[in-house]
């Protein structure tokens, strides 16, 4: 019996917008000059508050967290995307994609600084909170997906994951799962090379993420992470795709970890400068810029009203930040379960007369 | 009234609560067409459906993971986990987002699911079906966990547990699924989550148990009782988290003395816990040290070695005499 070839793959890399600010008008998508503009502030106010954020945290006022710098391109770009009805189930490298979603950058400072009320975001959004442990939250979006689908809504859900997630058992059973019962579900990973110190060689024998989707019979594509609008089109046509076929999707944001995996983290025991500075050079909101200015949709001017209006917002935000009083001890009770149980209400008893004897 | 085994009960919960409430849905392997391998759901895809009866992939995190986002977007998933010994992949998803989203979210995401499994020995089965592992769900704050001893336990305990807010740990004793009939009511009932049951009124000794070993302590009851030994207390701790200390505590100030049984190995068992409370609580009023009746710190063996680990009414017999005669 003669072997033929049973499967055979290929896996798109979708870029629009170049290093020189130039796009591939067939691929561009249908974005107005104010959406445009409206995405390159938004991702200008991602980089100054995560500056912010870093002083902040060297001085103390704020706790670990991790830096988004440099992927704006690919979060933001994908959040754009989103619709109010649509879900977002985050790992924890989104900030501008939970900024876009409405959530105040006061209350993302509140939860980087400690206090768990930062995560009880506003009502109605959609937008689940932060997910600590890696790759674990993708099973939620299925979740949410196949309710969605179950209750007849046009809508889906996007849930941001990094390259490290992929190597977790819980990757494999969302995509899996996903892709048996057809649920509205777009997986976005951010490869930005590093899971900490270990890059994405030493993560998978695979050479891109993307076609891990064809294993789990869906539709996987491959995206220059740092072009905002390559990202955008291939997010927008994915969560339709979703919300009216219920077909899922996974797409790998090719980008990189300019900055260290947190601030706790020194990324110069692992890796060397002049990778960093290659990257640096394929800044996501510099080529936006570029492109701008080529179709006189940014100057000089417009660049530093930009920049000022960003550093206001931001400074705002800290100081609003830092006019929240500090949480009372009866937060650490008030949401393991939706009535105090009795066991629980005894220890709260007890640390409260522990508080008034002044302890 | 009906008189009905635990698998016949449960399902007659399980098909009640998917009928009162449309965002009640169950899932889990097999027990969609095959009814479930122990049966539990049987029919139940037959009357509501594959969209509401899913078969799922062979996947226990997966299940436990895509049911809390079920939970998330306002459904009542009831999770099904074949055997509890392959609930440990699922753990983590139940401590880590299962137990904690409404805590992350200050209150907005909520994850009332409920995770069902058979658990414990007695069944003759293969490693991992076997396992007792209730103190290392009610050692996670933010999860219930709920054990009945019978038939009309198991409905009336199920369906408060499906309408509770918060999830819920769910573990069928597989040795007493269809060795235990009671009257079981038609219609539709609850009872209360996070309160103990006195099943058997005494003066001399109160002696704590769950699950299957409810029915143990009964019997031990009943020959010491006719021995003349002792007039026996048996309360069934019936939820383990939250635990009803009042309960308990109200029957050993009166016995003065306690016993717990429990399969799942001593060190850390759920025993030590219901020990300390009573230590803490009541030491003035004990006559005696409060004993445990456990399986050993060991793997639950297989099948030829079981009766040496698990408790027995001689065993607990021998425990409550040593209790009176210390």
């Amino acid at each position: 019996m003669p072997t033929r070839p049973l499967v055979s793959y290929e896996i798109d890399r979708v870029e629009v917008l170049n290093a020189e600010g130039l796009v591939d008008e067939a691929l561009m998508p249908d974005l107005g000059p104010e959406q445009i503009q409206h995405l390159y502030r938004h991702m200008l106010l991602t980089r100054q508050f995560d500056e912010r954020m870093f002083k902040l945290q060297r001085q103390g006022r704020l706790g670990t967290f991790p830096r988004v710098a440099g992927q704006e391109g690919a979060h933001v770009g994908a959040a754009f995307a989103l619709r109010p009805a649509d879900w977002v189930v985050p790992a924890f490298r989104e900030t501008g994609a939970l900024m876009l979603r409405g959530i105040p950058m006061e209350q993302l400072l509140q939860f980087w600084g400690g206090d768990e009320r930062g995560s009880g975001f506003p009502r109605g959004l959609r937008t689940l909170p932060v997910s600590i442990p890696v790759g674990t939250h993708m099973l939620h979006a299925v979740g949410i997906a196949w309710a969605l689908k179950q209750a007849g809504e046009e809508a889906a859900v996007l849930t941001f994951f990094g390259e490290g997630a992929t190597s977790e058992g819980d990757f494999s059973e969302a995509m899996n799962m996903a892709g048996v019962f057809q649920v509205p579900v777009v997986f976005f990973c951010q490869n930005n090379q590093y899971a900490i110190s270990v890059p994405f060689t030493k993560q998978t024998a695979s050479p891109t993420v993307a076609q891990k989707a064809l294993a789990y019979g869906m539709f996987g594509v491959q995206v220059d992470g740092n072009d905002v609008f390559a990202v955008y089109r291939v997010t927008a046509e994915a969560l339709e795709r979703a919300r009216t076929a219920h077909e899922p999707t996974l797409i790998e944001a090719h980008t990189y970890r300019v900055m260290d995996h947190t601030t706790s983290d020194d990324a110069r025991r692992y890796r060397e400068e002049n990778e960093v500075e290659e990257w640096r050079s394929r800044d996501p909101i510099e080529r936006l810029a570029r492109y701008m200015r080529a179709q006189g949709l940014l100057d000089d001017g417009a660049a530093a009203e930009a920049l000022a209006e960003a550093d206001q917002k931001v400074a705002e935000a800290v100081a609003a930040f830092e006019a929240i009083p500090p949480p009372g001890p009866e937060e650490i009770f008030a949401h393991v379960y939706a009535d105090l149980t009795p066991p629980l209400a005894e220890q709260q008893a007890e640390l409260r007369a522990r508080l008034a004897r002044g302890r | 009234m009906a008189r009905l085994n635990m698998v016949e009960a449960i399902d007659q919960a399980l098909s009640q609560e998917m009928e009162l409430d449309p965002r009640v849905v169950v899932l889990g392997e097999d027990v969609g067409r095959d009814g479930g391998v122990f049966r539990v759901t049987d029919g139940l895809v037959e009357r509501f459906g594959e969209e509401r009866v899913i078969d799922t992939p062979l996947a226990e995190s997966g299940i436990v993971g895509m049911a809390i986002g079920m939970a998330i977007a306002g459904y009542r998933p009831v999770a099904e986990i074949q055997f509890s010994g392959f609930a440990y992949p699922a753990y983590d998803q139940l401590v880590c987002h299962a137990a904690r989203m409404r805590n992350r979210s200050r209150g907005e995401f909520s994850v009332p699911l409920v995770v069902r499994t058979p658990y414990g020995g007695g069944i003759r089965a293969l490693e991992h079906h076997s396992e007792s592992m209730e103190a290392v769900f009610a050692h996670v704050p933010g999860l219930k966990v709920v054990i009945p001893a019978d038939p009309y336990e198991a409905k009336g305990l199920l369906a408060a547990a499906v309408r509770d807010p918060d999830p819920v740990v769910f573990m069928e004793p597989a040795r007493v699924y269809r060795a235990i009939k009671t009257e079981v009511p038609e219609e539709p009932y609850t009872l209360p989550l996070g309160k103990a049951r006195l099943v058997r009124e005494g003066r001399d000794v109160t002696v704590l148990a769950w699950g299957a070993h409810v029915r143990t302590v009964k019997e031990a009851a009943g020959r010491l009782e006719a021995e003349g030994v002792a007039d026996v207390e048996v309360v069934d701790v019936r939820t383990i988290s939250p635990f009803d200390f009042e309960t308990v505590i109200a029957s050993v100030t009166k016995t003065g003395r306690a016993v717990v049984v429990h399969e799942a190995p001593r060190s850390c068992g759920f025993g030590a816990e219901i020990s300390a409370q009573i230590m803490e609580r009541a030491v003035l009023h004990l006559k005696s040290p409060v004993l445990r009746v456990t399986g050993f710190d060991t793997i639950p063996p297989l099948a030829k070695l079981e009766d040496y680990y698990q408790p027995d009414v001689d065993t607990v017999v021998e425990a409550i005499k040593a209790s009176i005669r210390f």
